[in-house]
């Protein structure tokens, strides 16, 4: 999908962080151009996730050293609202339940915000009703979903759909998708993989964050790049990913030399 | 009068209770106006005439009066510190058999109903606050119901303490007649005085065979300001008597004001079948405090009682779920369903539940079930990641969670309580 066109859309460099004074990102380098798929993996407590929620601008994380740039903008002023208005959307590894709220009224309200932010018009809730099941349909969900409360007593495939139907809605600029596959079986996985390839295209960019090699049979990243100990020891293409799953991640330790052959 | 004297004479008698989860400084009930009218006195002869500051205070309530009283169709009786200023829409509601009226009137126009039922579900040794108040209320509402009739609007009560230092002490009483059904509304508020005031009301509610009360209530007395300075002490003792069969009692509440909220709007389900429902919303933030519930006295067969029971603590407040489930012997095949739902924002402050279960009865079912949840950095963080701003998603969490009371509410009251609670909450998070 790469093409001589592509701009930069994210721009990472020297990125610290830290979480009640302990040191989670260590300086981390990474940039993503439209139309370009990152993975991102490593092993628990590596700091991809911390990556991913910095990147949302989480507020228990201090930026200790660093800059973000997205699409030319210094992203650290920005509060999370305001990142997740440009464009920046982070799929969630656990997604919150909000009772009492019917998803519907959610998905709206998410919507409207950003289409208001684009100088669109809103859409009353029939009209959205219209688009929402359009959008649905991509990701085999029943209707019946959109009037129980969000996320409440879903299932863990359910609560990974709705995130990549809000990621389908919002048409965000750049997508992180945090472990969107853990706990999901081989079924709903390929619903989930089948929506984000839908949803990608030149203009935008996916980062996928995730342990396992299984995602991106389905989702064939551009670029695979392994962290540890809060910082980017490695970069290659899809081979990457299958080297990883046969060798483990012990063997980018071992033999850093060459993993940098194949990058 | 005997009826005050003997009030009185007990009050001398009771201590004070002290087992509530509350905290306030000795009340000097010397100290207190027990009378207080409003200033413009001579009698207010149309509704054009009430004072433009409670129709002010009317319109920010969002209770509807006036001429949007004739468009929402409700009946109102204003109770204006003590006095009741004014009855809207009473010969209409006459022409049904219905009397609305100010209790005071109803005491000298029905003097047999008030023989009665006054006193007759609270009695006048009931409790502390009950006691003093039947020695000393000056008004209130009195509604009676006759046979049969199902009243054709809402009927509405709106309560002002106006006047710093006085205190509040008003009656109301509802008789629903075999087979009749009326729904009620009370809204109040206070403005800001630094003095506390002491509001100590009674209400009476009788449901007979196959009658049913709904009574809402949206509180908003003054709180105290952010520092806890001030505010209504609203120690209120409210009982509906379930006494005929399939009879139904219902009380939702929505309690946002008041320095301290001490009170359980309580059924007495003595008929067979007969059911009771509590639904209630308190929002308790700054230094506020709140200890309410309910009580469910399961008397007759086959009663069936629900309770569903929000509390939301902000800033340094407190907020406690109080409530008592009595099975009697004689109550037999009796249900209880009981949730006590709690939710804090921010880390100074607390939410209790003492749920009390008397099961006298072996064939009773009862259940209970209570959470508590916390609006917290992560929420709020999956908000904003989908645009949302804290404020409103913190709106967005509190009415979801407070749901299942609102849709107890008539529209008009659900959606102000909604404002209401947004308001209260503001600047809480964040």
């Amino acid at each position: 999908m790469i093409d001589e066109n592509s701009r930069t859309i994210l721009s990472v460099q020297g990125l610290r962080a830290s979480i009640s004074g302990t040191e989670i990102l260590k300086g981390i380098d990474l940039t993503v151009k439209s139309g370009e798929i990152h993975a991102i993996m490593g092993l628990n407590g590596s700091g991809k996730s911390t990556f991913a929620k910095v990147l949302a601008g989480h507020s228990a994380y201090e930026i200790t050293g660093g800059s973000i740039q997205f699409e030319g903008n210094d992203l650290l002023k920005l509060p999370p609202e305001e990142r997740a208005r440009a464009g920046l959307f982070l799929a969630f590894q656990y997604p919150i339940e909000i009772p009492g709220v019917a998803n519907t009224q959610f998905l709206r309200l998410a919507y409207n915000t950003v289409q208001t932010k684009r100088g669109k018009e809103e859409l009353d809730p029939l009209e959205f009703d219209d688009f929402v099941r359009e959008k649905m349909k991509l990701l085999d969900m029943k209707a019946d979903f959109l009037d129980r409360s969000v996320n409440e007593g879903f299932s863990g495939g359910e609560k990974k759909r709705n995130e990549i139907l809000q990621m389908a809605l919002l048409e965000p600029k750049l997508s992180i998708l945090d472990e969107t596959d853990s706990g999901l079986d081989i079924d709903a996985l390929k619903i989930v993989a089948n929506g984000v390839n839908q949803i990608a295209n030149n203009n935008n960019a996916t980062i996928l964050v995730t342990h396992y090699q299984r995602l991106l049979d389905y989702i064939v990243p551009d670029f695979v790049h392994v962290m540890q100990a809060g910082r980017i020891v490695m970069t290659g293409g899809k081979e990457l990913a299958l080297e990883l799953e046969t060798r483990g991640y012990d063997w980018v330790n071992v033999d850093k030399s060459v993993a940098g052959i194949i990058a | 009068m005997s009826f005050r004297l003997k009030a009185y004479q007990k009050w001398l008698t009771m201590p004070e209770p002290e087992w509530q989860n509350v905290h306030y400084p000795k009340i000097d009930f010397q100290s207190i106006s027990y009378y207080s009218a409003p200033k413009p006195k001579q009698k207010l002869a149309s509704m054009d005439e009430v004072d433009p500051e409670l129709l002010r205070t009317f319109e920010k309530l969002g209770v509807p009066m006036h001429e949007r009283a004739a468009l929402a169709g409700v009946a109102v009786d204003v109770i204006f510190d003590s006095v009741s200023v004014a009855t809207t829409y009473k010969e209409k509601l006459a022409e049904v058999g219905i009397i609305f009226c100010s209790i005071s009137e109803a005491v000298q126009n029905h003097p047999e109903l008030i023989q009665k039922y006054l006193g007759s579900v609270v009695p006048v040794g009931d409790n502390y606050f009950a006691a003093l108040n039947s020695a000393v209320f000056t008004d209130g509402s009195f509604c009676f119901i006759p046979k049969g009739v199902k009243c054709p609007m809402d009927l509405s009560t709106y309560f002002r303490i106006n006047t710093e230092g006085s205190g509040q002490f008003e009656r109301t009483l509802i008789i629903a007649e075999e087979g009749s059904s009326v729904c009620y509304l009370e809204g109040c508020t206070a403005p800001r005085f630094d003095t506390n005031q002491l509001h100590a009301a009674v209400v009476e509610l009788i449901a007979l065979d196959n009658a049913d009360i709904k009574y809402s209530t949206v509180q908003n007395w003054y709180a105290g300001d952010e520092n806890g300075v001030g505010g209504i002490y609203n120690f209120v003792t409210k009982r509906g008597l379930a006494k005929g069969v399939n009879s139904r009692i219902s009380w939702t509440q929505v309690e946002t004001g008041s320095a301290i909220t001490w009170k359980y709007p309580s059924c007495i389900l003595r008929g067979d079948n007969s059911v009771g429902e509590f639904y209630s919303v308190a929002v308790t933030n700054n230094y506020q405090q709140a200890d309410t519930g309910t009580k469910m006295i399961h008397l007759g067969k086959n009663t069936r009682s629900t309770i569903v029971s929000k509390g939301i603590s902000a800033g340094h407040s407190n907020s406690s779920y109080r409530g008592l489930v009595r099975i009697t012997p004689t109550a037999e095949g009796a249900r209880n369903y009981s949730q006590c739902d709690s939710m804090l924002i921010g880390d100074q402050c607390g939410a209790h539940t003492f749920p009390y279960i008397q099961v006298h009865n072996s064939s009773a079912v009862v259940e209970h079930e209570a959470s508590t949840s916390k609006i917290g950095e992560d929420q709020l963080f999956y908000f904003s990641q989908r645009n949302i701003d804290a404020e409103e998603a913190v709106s967005m969490i509190i009415n979801g969670f407070c749901k299942d009371v609102f849709q107890q509410l008539p529209m008009e009251f659900a959606v102000e309580a909604t404002k209401l609670l947004s308001f209260k909450l503001e600047g809480s998070v964040g």
